[in-house]
C-alpha cells in the first residue's frame, strides 16, 4: 500500500468520521430532535438495503424486484430470535440468523431464476417476495398480518451509521476487485465473459446472494429500531422504494445511492407537513429528475475525492473515476 | 508429426429441420494455423460455436487434448473449455464496453489468477500487490500489440480496428492453447487488414498456439493459413494447402457457381 492509497483512504475515513461527529454534535446541542434522529437512522437503513440492491441491479445487471422479501427475512428472524434470547446477544444472534437464512434462500431462489433475463427475472423475484410476505402473513409464529410488537430497541442511529459505512466500504471494494470485475463483465457481455472462462451463473449468484445479505441486515436493523414489524412493511412498495433510490442515484453508482438515499429521506421529512399531498409532490419530483437526468443523478460515475482534494484527475488512478 | 490438440468426429448439429453442420471431421495440430472458409451460411460460425461449447452437438464428438490424451468435451460449457485452453473472438465484436482497455484484458486474466476475496474486501496490502501484478501483466500484453497508449480508453470509444485487436489481446490474456478467430478482418479497410495479417502471424510465432480462422478475405486467408478447410451446406467440401484449395474444382464451383456453357 503506497502513500497515495493511505492518503486517499484516510480522507474518505475522515469524511465518514466528520458525518458521524456532525450528527453527534447536532444532537447534543439540540439541533436535531428525536424526529430528525429517526430520519437519519432510516436513511442509514435504506442506504444499506439500496447498496445491496445496486450490487444486484447496477453491477450485475439483474433486475430484481424482490429486495423487500430479503429484508422481511432479516427483520422476522431478528424479532423471532429476540423473543427467545433476550438482550443484545439476542439481537446479534437474530441479525446473524437473518443474514444466514436470507443468504441460503437467495441461493435457492437465485440458481434457477438468474437464468432468466430482464422482465422475466423481475417478475420471478417479485413473485418470490410475495411468497415470503404471504408465508409470514399466514404463519402462527410470525403473528400473521398483525406482525410482532415490542421488539427490544438496541439500534440507535450510531448502530446504523457504522454498519452503513462498513457496507459502503465492502460494496465499493468488492466492485473494484477481481470478482467485481467478473460480475461487470457478465453484465456487459455474458457470451464474451463465458468465452473467457468466467462462470457466469456463479458470479450472478454471488451478486444476488450478497445483495440479499445486506437486505437482511437492513431489515434486521429496522426491526429493532422501529420496534415493530408487520408483513405490510415488506410489500411490493418497499422493493420499489429501494429501487427508486438506486435509479435516481444512477444505476451502478454507489455514491449516487448514498446521496440519493439521504436526499429522498430529507425530502420525505420536509414533505410531512403537506399531508396527503406529500406523495404527489414526491412523485412529481421523481418524474422531474427522471426527465432531466434519465441516467440518474450520478449516471454510473462515482464521487471522487481524488479529483477534489488531490487534483489528480483520471490519470492512472482509474479505480476512482468510473467514466460513464 | 506434432501433437493433435483438436479433433472432431462426425460432428453434426440440427436446428429443427436444418442440419447446419453435417458430419464434419477436422483436426488441428499444435502451433498450426488453419483457415476455415466457405460461402455465407455454410455453417462456419456454427462449427466454431460447437468447438467452443456455445452449442452441444446433435451427433458426433469434439475432442480436445488435455495434456495426456484427446478427451471428449461435448458436455463442457464454454467457460470450462476456456479453462482447458480454448479462446475465441467474435464475428460481431463483443467487448466489455463500459470498461477500459486495461480492464478488458484484466478481466480475461480472472480465470488464471486466484481471487483473494478477503484481502480485496478489506484492501489488505496483498490486494494492491496482486492488482499491481495483474496490471503489469496486462500492460505487457498490450504493449506487444501497440495498445499501451490507449489502456485507459473505454473499450467502446476505440476505433473499429483497435476494437478487433483488443478482442484478440483479450483472448490471448487467457493463455490459450488454441485460438478461434471469427472473421477478424470483417469491416476492416485494406491497411487494417494488412496490419491484421501481420498480427496473426506474430501471435502464432510469439505465443506458439494453434489458430483457426474464419475469413472471407481470401488474400488474408491464403497468406496466413498453412492448411484450409472448406465448408459448404454444413459439409466439409475440401481440405488442403492454400494452393491445393485454389485449384480444387469443387471449391471453385462452390464459390463461382456451376459452369453451364
Amino acid at each position: 500500500m503506497d502513500q497515495a492509497h493511505i492518503k486517499y483512504t484516510l480522507s474518505w475515513a475522515s469524511l465518514a468520521a466528520m458525518g458521524f461527529i456532525l450528527i453527534f454534535v447536532a444532537q447534543m446541542v439540540g439541533l436535531i430532535g428525536h424526529y430528525g434522529i429517526t430520519t437519519i437512522a432510516l436513511i442509514g437503513i435504506n442506504i444499506i438495503a439500496a447498496l445491496g440492491l445496486n450490487l444486484v441491479v447496477g453491477i450485475s445487471g439483474q433486475f430484481s424486484l424482490g429486495h423487500a422479501g430479503f429484508m422481511a427475512i432479516g427483520a422476522y428472524a431478528t424479532a423471532l430470535v429476540m423473543e427467545v434470547v433476550p438482550g443484545i446477544i439476542g439481537f446479534i444472534l437474530g441479525m446473524a440468523a437473518g443474514i444466514v437464512v436470507s443468504g441460503v434462500i437467495a441461493l435457492i431462489v437465485g440458481i434457477p431464476t438468474l437464468r432468466l433475463r430482464g422482465d422475466y427475472l423481475a417478475i420471478a423475484t417479485l413473485g418470490f417476495a410475495e411468497i415470503i410476505r404471504i408465508v409470514i402473513m399466514n404463519l402462527k409464529i410470525t403473528n400473521g398480518p398483525a406482525g410482532i410488537f415490542g421488539i427490544a430497541p438496541f439500534v440507535s442511529w450510531q448502530l446504523v451509521y457504522i454498519p452503513a459505512v462498513i457496507t459502503l466500504i465492502i460494496v465499493v471494494n468488492f466492485v473494484r476487485s477481481m470478482p467485481g470485475r467478473a460480475i461487470i463483465a457478465v453484465r456487459d457481455n455474458e457470451i464474451a465473459a463465458e468465452s473467457l472462462g468466467i462462470n457466469t451463473t456463479k458470479y450472478k449468484v454471488i451478486a444476488f446472494v450478497t445483495g440479499a445479505l445486506f437486505a437482511a441486515m437492513a431489515g434486521s436493523l429496522r426491526a429493532s429500531f422501529i420496534q415493530s414489524i408487520a408483513p405490510k412493511d415488506y410489500a411490493f412498495m418497499q422493493s420499489i422504494m429501494i429501487l427508486i433510490i438506486i435509479v435516481i442515484g444512477g444505476i451502478g453508482s454507489m455514491s449516487g445511492t448514498v446521496v440519493t438515499a439521504i436526499a429522498l429521506g430529507v425530502l420525505d421529512t420536509m414533505l410531512q407537513n403537506f399531508g396527503s399531498l406529500r406523495m404527489v409532490i414526491y412523485a412529481v419530483i421523481l418524474i422531474a429528475v427522471m426527465l432531466v437526468r434519465p441516467q440518474g443523478i450520478f449516471g454510473s460515475r462515482e464521487l471522487s475525492l481524488k479529483k477534489w482534494l488531490f487534483d489528480e484527475g483520471d490519470g492512472h488512478g482509474s479505480d476512482n473515476t468510473e467514466n460513464a | 508429426m506434432a501433437q493433435t490438440i483438436l479433433k472432431t468426429r462426425d460432428l453434426s448439429i440440427r436446428f429443427g429441420g436444418v442440419t447446419a453442420v453435417d458430419g464434419v471431421n477436422i483436426e488441428a495440430a499444435e502451433n498450426e494455423l488453419i483457415g476455415l472458409i466457405g460461402p455465407n451460411g455454410a455453417g462456419k460460425t456454427t462449427l466454431f460455436n460447437l468447438l467452443t461449447g456455445v452449442y452441444s452437438p446433435s451427433e458426433g464428438e469434439v475432442l480436445l487434448f488435455d495434456g495426456q490424451q484427446l478427451a471428449n468435451v461435448n458436455r463442457q460449457s464454454p467457460a470450462k473449455r476456456a479453462r482447458l485452453g480454448v479462446a475465441r473472438t467474435f464475428q460481431n465484436i463483443r467487448l466489455f464496453e463500459s470498461r477500459t482497455v486495461l480492464e478488458n484484458v484484466m478481466i480475461a486474466m480472472n480465470s488464471s489468477t486466484q481471487a483473494h476475496v478477503f484481502s480485496s474486501l478489506f484492501r489488505l496490502p496483498s490486494f494492491y500487490k496482486n492488482e499491481e501484478q495483474l496490471k503489469n501483466e496486462a500492460r505487457k500484453l498490450l504493449s506487444i500489440f501497440d495498445m499501451l497508449e490507449v489502456q485507459d480508453t473505454l473499450a467502446t470509444n476505440l476505433p473499429y480496428g483497435q476494437q478487433r485487436r483488443l478482442e484478440i489481446v483479450r483472448a490471448l490474456a487467457t493463455k490459450p492453447k488454441i485460438l478461434f478467430l471469427d472473421e477478424p478482418a470483417a469491416g476492416m479497410n485494406p491497411q487494417e487488414t494488412a496490419d491484421l495479417t501481420r498480427l496473426i502471424k506474430q501471435v502464432q510465432q510469439e505465443f506458439k498456439m494453434t489458430i483457426i480462422l474464419i475469413e472471407h478475405d481470401m488474400n488474408l486467408v491464403m497468406a496466413v493459413s498453412e492448411r484450409l478447410y472448406v465448408l459448404e451446406y454444413g459439409k466439409l467440401l475440401a481440405s488442403g494447402t492454400p494452393l491445393e484449395i485454389q485449384q480444387n474444382a469443387d471449391v471453385i464451383r462452390a464459390y463461382l457457381g456451376e459452369n453451364n456453357e
